[in-house]
């Protein structure tokens, strides 16, 4: 089986913490998962992770403070309701909605993040790759490049919305 | 486009695991990547020399660094490619040590996760923009909350460099569980003789505002600029009157637990916790006073020769700025009962806490430093100390150890033979934890010039016979079992965060561990930080510590506090949050989910009203770039972009 493709994005302040104290502890952890670092989960946006299933993502994490814990006050409560909407979307994509997880790790919590992200992967490795029916076609350097839309030294702001 | 990347071997940590090399050669195929190495160690200054070589020789324009988290040495980078003359937000680290080669055994995994990670930080960096800083005026005030010594000290260290500050303590009196403490260890110092001076110094200090019966109520803003609710709760006494004359607790008909003697005795519906309290000041707890209970009653007003009492008064919340803030909420004692049924679970009136014990051997104390065993008030002979109780002890889900148990153990031991010379003292431990300077020396005082015998091993289970309580553990080094008939049972409880501590972090927006300890930024190079800058730690909140560590890291914030505030202005972060305002529909979604109302009306030339952020107020975490339907709200560093860049470059 080809190698599974993970992502992650993380909130800077607790889970992305929590998972380099895992790393000092050295808890080991599977080697799957791709971590992309955030300010809040409050930035994640949906359209994003859906992208993340388009181009062939097997499964997709988001870890943010805990409830009440949030470095904005209440950026993760946005998080939580949009993530929640769009957890109930994905079947009508065709995207399994095992196969995306948001949940809370604390900065102070590295034993629970090299937990919830062997979890994470034994429970996709179980569901194996997105078929490919389910799948996007997975596009070419090439045009993944252009899929990203806006010319390199711009802020962004001119850039399609994902999806 | 000219990039370059430079992968860190951090010695072997990263190398061990990651074949850098490897990783190097293939940033070298990257698109734009024209430079590549690999370093030694990146963050030393030969590191530091290299990238800064190298992008002067090659005219670098972006940087990509492979290294440890970009938490540690984010700053230090961008730092070094300022040096080197470009804008600092041109750089992008990649954590290929704690995301990677700590947690992976395998080169080949970890190897491919790195060039994954580079090729991620690479498409990144391509999309960046140079960023500038604007800075903000700092309000030149501090608030410290909490006033044990590591408050005090604090705000005393604070004020000493001529910046206003707000000690707000909750309790009636500052102080906090030193003021509690009958002597010291190693050295024997009476604690009420080191510590009340520094208490009258708080109170008379000249940038000292005190702030006792007071909590924190709620926290709005960011470094440089809190503005905080103080809630200044009712007591029922002027403070401004009150001339601590104790008169109204004499005469007090109501009675009352005595907290600050840890239960030991008891006190009135109004008192002064202590005779050296700061502010001497009285005050009326409503659950215990008749007035309150029955309606009548009204002695204390009666009696007040200063016409202090005041029934009406109400809970008082004054709202203030302040630059930074110190927390040094401390500790309380771990609440043993539940937990230890074999001990009695508090069942027994002999089988006391250490804080207990402590207030019996004061001589301020409620029995005037007469140690009497509490149910029939003999003086007790033997005396057994129980260490770890409700610390390292896995079965009751506390593993931390409480740091001072084995030193105050020690120190009651020798105090006990001082009071009662024809005592004998017991000590079961689990190892003896000596540290500190002088710390061994004293444990070993307590064993060969007082007599205390030491016991290796936990005690079992404590139950009463014939008027005594039988201890029963084990003896680890002889390998059998013990049996004690001790007269008074002391148990050396662990610490626990001071009640209310996970709530107050919520409301300061800092993080607290599981036992609601609060959390430093850095356990190595940033232990007074938090997470949230401007928001400074001392003392015990943070981790069990004894008095010395707790005054050191109390100084050590008060620094930082005092170079925060120094430059009068502090430097934003850029990373904030965009609107294209010739594509902006004037929906403004963006400001209805603002949490910091950072998202202003403006109105253009021709009338349109778009959305407009105020760079100051934005702290940067993009819940409006997200809420805005046509996607022209960006956030900073954090584009729409750039991470779509990196998700598709994960998945190719």
């Amino acid at each position: 089986m080809a190698e599974l493709k993970l992502i992650g994005f993380l909130c800077n302040w607790c889970s992305y913490a929590g998972a380099d104290m895992a790393g000092t502890a050295r808890m080991k952890q599977p080697g799957e998962l791709r971590i992309i670092r955030l300010p809040c989960t409050g930035r994640v946006n949906p359209l994003l992770i859906l992208k993340a299933f388009q181009q062939g993502a097997d499964g997709v994490l988001v870890s943010g403070c805990h409830p009440g814990d949030c470095h904005y006050n209440e950026g993760n409560y946005y998080a939580r309701r949009r993530l929640e909407l769009l957890s109930r979307m994905l079947p009508a994509f065709g995207i399994e909605p095992e196969r995306f997880h948001f949940t809370w790790v604390s900065a102070s919590e590295g034993a629970r993040w090299a937990d919830v992200v062997t979890q994470f992967t034994r429970k996709i490795e179980a569901m194996g790759k997105m078929s490919g029916a389910e799948q996007g076609t997975p596009p070419a350097k090439a045009s993944c490049e252009a899929g990203v839309g806006a010319p390199d030294e711009q802020t962004g702001s001119e850039d399609a919305v994902p999806a | 486009m000219r990039i370059g990347v430079f992968v860190c071997q951090c010695g072997t940590n990263i190398a061990g695991t990651v074949a850098t090399d490897k990783v190097a050669e293939a940033a070298l195929s990257m698109r734009d990547v024209l430079h590549a190495e690999t370093l030694q160690y990146t963050c030393s200054d030969p590191g530091q020399r290299a990238i800064i070589d190298a992008v002067q020789k090659k005219g670098l324009t972006r940087v990509v660094i492979a290294a440890c988290s970009p938490r540690m040495h984010e700053t230090t980078f961008r730092r070094t490619i300022g040096q080197a003359g470009m804008n600092a937000y041109m750089m992008e680290m990649v954590n290929i040590r704690e995301h990677c080669s700590w947690i992976h055994s395998d080169i080949d995994i970890a190897t491919d996760k790195a060039i994954d990670l580079v090729q991620k930080g690479v498409a990144r960096v391509r999309r960046q923009v140079p960023l500038y800083s604007t800075t903000v005026p700092v309000t030149r005030r501090v608030l410290v909350i909490g006033g044990g010594v590591a408050g005090i000290q604090a705000a005393l260290d604070i004020a000493d460099s001529g910046l206003p500050v707000t000690l707000v303590e909750r309790g009636p009196t500052i102080g906090g569980n030193m003021a509690r403490l009958d002597k010291t260890f190693p050295t024997l110092d009476c604690s009420s003789c080191i510590l009340t001076p520094r208490m009258v110094e708080a109170k008379q200090h000249e940038n000292i505002r005190l702030m006792v019966n007071a909590e924190i109520e709620q926290v709005r803003g960011y470094i440089g600029n809190f503005e905080v609710d103080v809630r200044k709760k009712a007591t029922c006494v002027i403070e401004d009157k009150c001339t601590g004359c104790m008169i109204c607790q004499e005469k007090c008909p109501g009675k009352a637990p005595d907290e600050f003697n840890a239960g030991v005795g008891q006190s009135k519906a109004i008192s002064i916790p202590f005779p050296q309290a700061v502010p001497m000041v009285a005050a009326l707890r409503k659950e215990y006073c008749r007035q309150f209970i029955n309606g009548k009653c009204g002695v204390c007003k009666k009696v007040c020769p200063a016409d202090a009492v005041d029934y009406e008064q109400v809970d008082e919340i004054t709202t203030e700025m302040f630059g930074a803030v110190v927390v040094a909420t401390g500790y309380e004692l771990y609440d043993w009962r539940e937990a230890y049924p074999d001990y009695g679970g508090g069942q027994y009136p002999d089988v006391v806490t250490s804080l207990q014990y402590e207030r019996m051997l004061s001589a301020s104390g409620p029995t005037a430093g007469h140690v009497q065993r509490p149910s029939d008030g003999a003086e007790p002979k033997q005396v057994v100390f129980v260490s770890c109780v409700g610390s390292r002890d896995e079965s009751v889900g506390r593993p931390l150890c409480c740091s001072v148990g084995c030193m105050y153990i020690a120190k009651q031991a020798i105090l006990t033979k001082e009071h009662i010379p024809d005592s004998q003292s017991y000590v079961f431990y689990i190892d003896i934890r000596a540290t500190g300077k002088g710390y061994e020396e004293f444990t070993r005082r307590a064993q060969k010039e007082f007599g205390a015998i030491y016991l290796r091993g936990r005690v079992g289970k404590i139950y009463p016979s014939n008027g005594q309580l039988v201890v029963m553990g084990t003896d680890t080094l002889s390998g059998g079992p013990v049996e004690i008939e001790a007269d008074l049972v002391v148990l050396a409880t662990g610490f626990s965060a001071a009640r209310g501590a996970g709530e107050l972090a919520r409301k300061l927006n800092i993080s607290y561990d599981q036992y609601e300890f609060l959390s430093e930024s850095h356990p190595k190079l940033r232990p007074v930080e938090t997470t949230t800058g401007g928001i400074f730690l001392a003392g015990a909140c943070q981790a069990p510590k004894d008095i010395p560590d707790s005054v050191a890291q109390a100084s050590a914030a008060a620094a930082k506090v005092i170079g925060l505030l120094s430059r009068g202005e502090i430097e934003t972060s850029p990373m904030v949050a965009a609107v294209d305002q010739l594509r902006c529909i004037g929906c403004f979604k963006c400001r209805d989910v603002c949490p910091y109302n950072a998202i202003e009306a403006l109105e253009l030339r021709d009338g349109r009203q778009v959305a407009k952020v105020i760079d100051t107020l934005c702290q940067g975490c993009g819940v409006c770039n997200v809420a805005c339907p046509p996607s022209v709200v960006s956030l900073k560093g954090y584009t729409d972009n750039q991470l779509i860049a990196e998700t598709m470059e994960l998945l190719r």
